[in-house]
């Protein structure tokens, strides 16, 4: 088991947003997490790389409890993760290149010529090879999402973390994320987490689906038997169907 | 106590402590963690060469107008040839870092927290974090070095500049014996001037950093948030930096007579 959360309750400004929260992911899986917008997904995913502590329950990482490490500790245990925000996070002071070099430039463990290979190869795995000179604001919200990508995966690290991949795209744009989603995790092995509210994006890059509702764990199914419940909460939600179809 | 008051009292000593906390940080970053001297270099470029003009202009015009307020007043006692030696007092253990540092805050200060600011509304200070870096290693550390490097020299260089200026308006401009005015400043000056400016002005660049990188890193959510930080940062770190100023005079005036 790679990371386990138990119980994990969080509240802001007395709003509780996850009232005890549990679940486990294995080493390589693919898990896709859903549940309505302001629901606590983005939030349960912060929680598991450590950059939001629980107000009760344990995080536990590689067989961490990262829930009492403080920020300077949890700097190896963030090195087992990449993560692509719902809006890319690309610094917007450095270029393509220095934004998905960053690890390594910081590490000096690599020569110029080493590192410059690296961005190629992981520029080419997202489809962005030749932009190494363009700034962040010079890229569509797609090119950011898969520069944040790359930014992500070359320095391997084991896990994935995907919040919103797909919010804020086209069909076709998102479409090209699950794809470079679901390529990544075949090529290079790791677990893959991935909040999301778009069905079509969980379904695919999800091996396993949980969903969050009203801030616990509603259901913990395979792609398969969740879009075939006839559970009313899940029909509703896979389907988009809102309570107030069939009053308007 | 009133609502609004105890908000306030709430909001000023929590920002006491997260300025404290944040202190703490950044010296055990410094113990810890070798500084990236290319981002420091960077820093004393943005924050030192960048504000030349700024700190000059105000150090040439300050020099000015105290040479030709005091040469006005001294005239009526016949004492117009110590007038430089007041501006250079003055400049030296007060007004050069007092408004060097307000030119400062007013220039750098408000830059440092709406560019953290905007990063910690962006998620950038998030992504920071889960690429393995330490916001206070990368963002606060080389701010808070090349401030306190580059504030003796700006200090140093507004106080030329406010001397060289005092020195034009009275030995051109009011006439004013020029070897009797050098003489002077250079007779009641002394050395116990300098370091108290050269202090004040460390101190003041730390207030500054620390503020505006504090402001900076928790700043409330949206544009409105970023733009409340900035304002926070400037007016909070000019009313520290005139409260602690008059503290520090007291202070340095005890120990260097």
């Amino acid at each position: 088991m790679i990371i386990e959360a138990r119980n994990v309750e969080k509240s802001f400004d007395g709003a509780p947003v996850l009232r005890g929260v549990s679940f486990s992911v294995e080493k390589g899986e693919a898990l896709a997490v859903i549940g309505i917008s302001g629901g606590g997904k983005s939030v349960l995913l912060k929680h598991l790389v450590g950059l939001l502590t629980p107000d009760a329950g344990e995080v536990i990482v590689g067989g961490i409890d990262i829930a009492c490490l403080d920020e300077r500790q949890l700097l190896p245990v963030r090195r087992q993760f990449g993560m692509l925000f719902q809006g890319a996070a690309l610094f917007d002071s450095l270029t393509v290149e220095d934004n998905i070099a960053f690890v390594l430039n910081r590490e000096r463990r690599f020569t110029r010529q080493e590192i410059d290979q690296r961005v190629e190869e992981v520029l080419d795995v997202v489809g962005l090879n030749g932009t190494q000179k363009k700034w962040p604001a010079e890229l569509s919200g797609g090119m950011r999402k898969r520069v944040g990508l790359a930014r992500a995966i070359i320095y391997r690290p084991d896990i994935l973390l995907y919040d919103e991949p797909t919010t804020g795209l086209d069909p076709i744009a998102a479409d090209a994320i699950d794809h470079l989603i679901m390529r990544v995790v075949q090529q290079f092995k790791v677990t893959s987490i991935a909040v999301t509210h778009d069905m079509r994006s969980a379904r695919r890059i999800g091996r396993r689906i949980l969903m969050l509702h009203e801030g616990r764990v509603y259901a913990d199914e395979t792609p398969e038997k969740l879009f075939k419940s006839t559970d009313p909460i899940i029909h509703r939600f896979v389907n988009g169907i809102s309570e107030l179809a069939g009053v308007i | 106590m009133t609502s609004s008051a105890r908000q306030f009292a709430v909001e000023w000593f929590s920002g006491l402590g997260r300025g404290t906390l944040l202190c703490r940080e950044i010296f055990a970053s410094l113990c810890k963690v070798k500084p990236v001297w290319r981002d420091v270099l960077y820093q004393m470029y943005f924050i030192g060469v960048k504000s030349q003009s700024v700190v000059a202009i105000t150090g040439a015009f300050t020099g000015m107008v105290l040479c030709a307020q005091t040469y006005f007043q001294f005239h009526k006692i016949k004492m117009d040839t110590a007038t430089l030696a007041v501006v250079s007092v003055g400049m030296v253990s007060e007004l050069g870092p007092v408004l060097t540092s307000l030119m400062v805050v007013g220039r750098v200060g408000a830059a440092i927290a709406a560019e953290l600011g905007t990063m910690r509304v962006t998620e950038q200070i998030d992504a920071l974090r889960t690429l393995a870096a330490h916001p206070i290693d990368y963002l606060v550390v080389p701010r808070f070095a090349a401030m306190l490097l580059v504030m003796p020299l700006l200090t140093a260089e507004s106080i030329c500049v406010g001397i060289a200026a005092g020195f034009l308006v009275g030995a051109c401009l009011l006439g004013i014996d020029s070897t009797y005015l050098w003489y002077h400043m250079i007779h009641y000056t002394d050395m116990n001037d300098v370091g108290t400016g050269m202090v004040k002005t460390l101190v003041f660049g730390a207030i500054i950093a620390v503020v505006a990188c504090d402001k900076g890193l928790n700043c409330p959510q949206g544009a409105e948030g970023v733009g409340r930080a900035t304002t926070e940062a400037v007016v909070y770190s000019s009313i520290a930096i005139l409260i602690s100023n008059f503290f520090l005079t007291l202070v340095l005036n005890s120990v260097l007579p």
